[in-house]
């Protein structure tokens, strides 16, 4: 099989979102920021949020990690831009089931969606989690 | 010219199997070992013919198990050359035997001010049992530091090692960086301040011959699954008399000698540390395990580990982007190599090695602390055994040229 299996994993766009991730830094003014770290790697991710009107309005993230934790924090936060905390709340319960490899509607996730992949991978589950549940701990922060 | 340990592979069956389609190269034995047709065949013939509880029965049975218990306590002893079997205790392991030091013995003794010395590459579990103790007596836990090739410092132990110091406990090798410490010349200079060393042998006991009297230190711990026997059975060697200075931290059955209504007499050490139904199948598998080691023999485990160490290293340095931890003279080091791939995650690396069938350990290996002061979070660690082969090293460079390959542009 040698590494063909690994393309279902690293997915081109995984790849390049990994490189080029969306929403890197921090925000001067962030309101809400929840810290988490990969027990088994060890790397921290920080996510950083802002909300107006019920809405996040700004995020960032920061911090190192694998190739699927770092993917997956830069489409979580393209994903996450303008949804409530309800929606939010869906989406990141609705992404666990899906890298869990349970079959969920995969229309909330968008781009998200792509890593199923993680699923035949039960390793590397946790890192593909960590940052949409920091964004549901930020989001279920009081100012 | 060492032993040629090729026909040994095959007794573990465990290796011919084909992982994600390739043949596994098994190259995480810091972790734990696959064991020997022999041990498990043992553990078998165990539940089969002679099962019942220790030291308790009259019966045939009972007295079967209790003499292959025992017998086991009498092989352990001579595999590490200590005085007499009533220095063995039979613990869960590794963490359960260092614990136990911690709790049982050193913290009765410590007092304000008093000085806990450990280095900064222990394992968590020759760590925070440390740290709690400190935190309980108000002892304060000072490290010793590395050298730039990742050995300890032996100037800065010299350094640290005042009247105030009263425990020393220190592994034997790295997890991590494979490093070998010199523990008996550190035994001395702890000795000659009056205080009290204990060893961390879980990486060394599985791969080097060991003589704890040699050594001379007071405390020496082990896990069995690191050597071939089952998970959930490992050793305390104590010296008698401070295992007589010693407190049980489990009370019950099998421990006591008469119980009345508000007091009770225990047992002799070592079995008042040994409440509760042992491990039996466990203590026996390890027994099987050591006649399996002393025939393979240990200055012929660690020969082939140096021979296969002082191949791979040379070839992993040889790839452009790799960073190998650790001592570079092959003398002072174990079968143990961490290293990085610039630009690349040690999970992603891990993950596209089991892939191609190599299982190999990504993360912290439980020393943060370590992985705090090398300033990554983690690495990449390969660990040999004496069933791994040259030819396995070379699949291994193969297949890390080929994940480097994968991930052209690095992920970072
Ligand atoms: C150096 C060292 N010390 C202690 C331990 C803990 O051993 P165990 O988990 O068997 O108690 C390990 C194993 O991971 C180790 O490598």
């Amino acid at each position: 099989m040698g590494l063909s299996k690994l393309d279902n994993l690293y997915r081109q766009v995984i790849l390049e979102h990994a490189t080029h991730p969306h929403h890197h830094g921090s925000l001067d003014d962030s309101e809400k920021t929840i810290e988490l770290r990969n027990p088994t790697c060890g790397d921290v991710l920080k996510v950083e949020l802002i909300m107006a009107n019920d809405k996040v309005q700004k995020v960032a993230f920061s911090g190192t990690g694998c190739t699927i934790s770092q993917a997956s924090a830069s489409m979580m936060t393209d994903e996450i831009i303008g949804k409530s905390k309800e929606e939010i709340e869906e989406m990141v319960t609705i992404f666990s089931e899906m890298v869990m490899g349970q079959e969920i509607d995969d229309d909330l996730l968008g781009e998200a969606a792509i890593l199923e992949g993680v699923a035949q991978f039960p390793a590397r589950i946790k890192c593909a989690t960590l940052a949409w549940k920091a964004a549901y701990q930020a989001v279920n922060l009081e100012n | 010219m060492a032993k040629n340990l090729k026909k040994y592979r095959a007794d573990f069956p465990i290796l011919k199997q084909l992982v994600n389609d390739e043949p596994l190269i098994y190259f995480d034995n810091a972790a734990t070992v696959q064991k020997p047709q022999v041990v498990i065949d043992t553990i078998s013939h165990y539940y089969e013919h002679d099962n019942a509880n220790v030291h308790r029965g009259v019966h045939t049975l009972a007295e079967r198990a209790t003499e292959q218990f025992e017998a086991t306590r009498q092989l352990v002893a001579d595999f590490i050359h200590s005085k007499s079997a009533d220095e063995i205790l039979f613990t869960k392991g590794t963490t359960e035997s260092l614990n136990l030091v911690a709790q049982g013995f050193a913290q009765n003794r410590l007092k304000p001010g008093d000085e806990i010395l450990i280095s900064i590459m222990e394992h968590h579990s020759n760590l925070v049992p440390w740290q709690q103790v400190a935190q309980k007596t108000g002892a304060k836990l000072v490290y010793v530091g590395l050298t730039d090739d990742g050995r300890l410092d032996i100037n800065d132990a010299r350094q640290k090692m005042t009247g105030k110091t009263k425990i020393v406990s220190l592994t034997q090798i790295s997890n991590v960086l494979g490093s070998i410490t010199p523990i008996k010349e550190l035994t001395r200079m702890a000795h000659h301040i009056g205080a009290i060393v204990i060893c961390d042998g879980a990486q060394s006991v599985p791969n080097m011959p060991i003589d704890v009297r040699d050594l001379d230190v007071d405390f020496f711990a082990f896990s069995g699954h690191k050597m071939g026997a089952a998970t959930g059975i490992g050793v305390l060697y104590g010296k008698n008399t401070y295992l007589n200075d010693m407190q049980p931290l489990e009370f019950g059955g099998e421990m006591i000698d008469f119980v009345e209504e508000q007091r009770s007499t225990f047992k002799e050490v070592p079995w008042k540390f040994e409440a509760g139904t042992p491990n039996i199948e466990g203590v026996i598998s390890l027994g099987a395990t050591i006649n399996y080691l002393k025939e393979v023999g240990m200055v012929n485990i660690h020969a082939h580990e140096q021979v296969l160490v002082a191949d791979l290293i040379p070839m992993l340095k040889a790839i452009p982007g790799v960073v190998v931890y650790g001592p570079t003279d092959i003398e002072q080091r174990s079968g143990v190599i961490s290293f990085n791939l610039v630009n690349l995650h040690p999970h992603d690396v891990a993950t596209a090695l089991d892939m191609q069938g190599i299982a190999v350990r990504a993360g912290h290996h439980c020393a943060q602390p370590l992985m705090k002061r090398m300033g990554v979070s983690s690495t990449v660690r390969i660990s040999l055994y004496l069933y791994n082969t040259l030819e396995e090293n070379q699949k291994f460079i193969e297949a890390l040229i080929a994940t480097k390959e994968f991930f052209k542009n690095g992920t970072i």
